[in-house]
């Protein structure tokens, strides 16, 4: 298993990208064009940019969805590449949160919920505890027995969060998280990031469009055409 | 969390999923039932062979004992060696008789064991052989043929009078005509001529020296202990053969049916797949949870079949026409061979879709949203 606080706090940045390169196609679309990009653990950095920037495939870079064309990805300092190392990078260092909840409506949430953990094989027990901790704190307690089809957009968005810290991961990537929900329910849910982020110490790395949002985080990365300005890196 | 997932999956799909189950039910069903008929025909007809016997001599090379020819001097000769209790020569034709299309008959001598130690229901042992053109009836034969002890009834192009019944719990003699060997040879043209000699023998221990004895003194012919005919008689080999597969192209069919669901299940699901994927689960897993839905399909379905299958017999065994012909006895070994060989073909119908699915690159599939 990866201790993701400790191996962070001693190697520098968690996330790091260097001179990555992605296209799509053989060529034919090209997505990402040499991206360098460090965060250090602590940090609460928004992505934005225009639609077929590059924020998402950045983001699945990191996560371990996808691996680079050219350039290397380093999580925790260790580099990632192929599935030996992608795999307990998905199951203890990272937590995903995606636009579109991408949750699996026939089963409950607590089930929901219980899928990472399962597939970490973490103690039943200690994982039950661990949704409870994180159901109260947002608001879904009395929902665990309810499946999916039932939640609200929010409900849905929050039952992601809290299947993203199951495992407590260092790193919480969030791809427009607030994207499909309407503005104050979006900013409920941005809170309950940040106060997650804040409270566990977690890395949040987050692509959005809004930029009231974005300017609530530590430092706001913008990104064109494939390449991260060099200006807001630096802000 | 895998049989949640297992379940969950199946239950989406109700009637896929019971299509599925019935593929497979329906095909161990008819596998059951083939052979199991298929081996109590084989048994039935070993029996006739078998009947206070241990050994049967028969022309060497032939692909039929209905073409079999063996002189009854050599069942006689046989009759005189000292290991040999008794040698009983058998003549088998078969012909039609009115509405019936297939009557068994028996070219046997008055001595013969099957007719002293059978239960005769009308007549005695004593009234057979002492006239040519006197017959005995198997119960069933009687019942069909209408007649009883002193009628004249037509057997192929002949006709013959009945001297006795008698009841007997092998298909085929109880559905058969016991004809003196004399007439039988002259009705079928096989002068002097039988179709094998049964043997008992005083020891068991002497089956070697008499096979021996047997490949010394009568090189065209073949002596087997029963057990070791059942084995080696090529018609018996050739059922056999059939009914596995017949009812192993009914659990290909059955394994297709598998294969198909399996397909849909994990084409319809390609996101949920990914987000299992973006969730932490391995390949192994992802191609654990594929294995395990078609195990369990599998299962079911074997379960259902064997229970089809199981009914589908007793009903048979008790259609009057067929009494006697289907031995519906169940083989334990026979049972747990069909329903291993319906797991490990809903096993192979999973390897397309599992390879597929541990394949899916979660990142391509949450594109399509």
């Amino acid at each position: 298993m990866i201790d993701t606080q400790q191996t962070s706090a001693l190697a520098g940045p968690v996330l790091l990208a260097e001179d990555v390169w992605k296209d799509y196609d053989g060529g034919a679309v090209p997505v990402l064009l040499g991206v360098n990009l460090a965060v250090s653990a602590g940090e609460t950095v928004a992505l934005c940019g225009p639609s077929g920037c590059g924020k998402s495939t950045l983001l699945h870079l990191f996560g371990g969805l996808d691996a680079p064309n050219r350039g290397i990805i380093r999580v925790n300092g260790k580099k990632i590449d192929g599935e030996d190392a992608r795999l307990p990078l998905l199951r203890h260092a990272i937590g995903f949160v995606f636009q579109l909840h991408n949750l699996i409506p026939d089963l409950t949430l607590e089930e929901n919920c219980m899928l990472p953990a399962f597939a970490a094989g973490l103690n039943k027990q200690t994982a039950r505890e661990r949704l409870r901790e994180l159901a109260e704190r947002t608001g879904l307690a009395h929902r665990l027995a309810h499946r999916i089809q039932k939640l609200s957009g929010g409900e849905r968005q929050r039952t992601a969060i809290c299947r993203a810290l199951m495992n407590r991961p260092g790193i919480l990537l969030a791809d427009e998280p607030t994207g499909s929900l309407d503005e104050k329910t979006g900013a409920q849910v941005f809170d309950l990031l940040m106060e997650f982020a804040a409270a566990e110490g977690t890395t949040l790395l987050m692509a959005t469009h809004d930029r009231g949002l974005a300017r609530r985080c530590t430092r706001l990365v913008e990104m064109h055409g494939g390449k991260i300005d060099e200006a807001s890196r630096a802000e | 969390m895998y049989m949640r997932l297992i379940a969950t999956n199946l239950s989406r799909h109700r009637v896929r999923s019971l299509i599925s189950i019935a593929g497979i039910a329906f095909s161990v069903a008819a596998m059951l039932a083939v052979i199991t008929i298929l081996q109590g025909a084989v048994g039935m007809f070993s029996n006739i062979l078998s009947n206070d016997s241990q050994m049967i001599v028969f022309e060497k090379d032939v692909s039929d004992l209905f073409f079999s020819n063996v002189p009854v001097r050599d069942a006689a000769e046989m009759a005189t060696w000292p290991q040999v209790a008794h040698a009983n020569p058998v003549l088998f034709g078969v012909v039609t008789s009115g509405a019936q299309p297939i009557i068994t008959c028996f070219g046997v001598e008055a001595d013969d064991p099957r007719l002293k130690k059978a239960t005769w229901t009308a007549g005695n042992p004593a009234s057979f052989g002492n006239d040519e053109d006197g017959i005995v009836l198997g119960q069933r034969a009687a019942v069909f043929l209408a007649a009883s002890v002193g009628d004249s009834v037509p057997v192929g192009h002949a006709r013959f009078h009945v001297v006795g019944i008698l009841k007997t719990s092998n298909g085929f003699e109880d559905g058969g005509v016991f004809m003196p060997l004399k007439a039988a040879q002259n009705y079928f043209h096989k002068e002097q001529m039988s179709s094998a000699i049964t043997v008992k023998l005083k020891s068991r221990d002497d089956v070697t020296e008499f096979k021996h004895r047997v490949a010394r003194g009568f090189p065209e012919l073949v002596a087997l202990e029963g057990e070791e005919f059942s084995r080696s008689y090529s018609q018996f080999r050739i059922l056999k053969a059939t009914a596995w597969a017949v009812g192993g192209c009914g659990l290909l069919l059955g394994g297709l049916g598998v294969a198909n669901t399996m397909i849909m299940s994990v084409f319809t699901r390609i996101r949920e797949i990914a987000i299992l994927r973006t969730n932490g689960f391995s390949r192994a897993q992802i191609g654990r949870l594929v294995l395990g839905e078609s195990v369990i399909v599998s299962a079911l379905g074997a379960a259902a079949g064997l229970l089809i299958g199981i009914l589908a017999l007793n009903l048979l065994k008790a259609i009057p026409a067929l009494n006697g012909y289907v031995d519906a006895s169940l083989r334990p070994g026979l049972m747990a061979g069909v329903g291993a060989l319906a797991l490990l073909t809903g096993l192979a119908g999973a390897i397309y879709p599992m390879v597929y699915a541990v394949r899916i690159r979660a990142v391509e599939a949450l594109r399509f949203e």
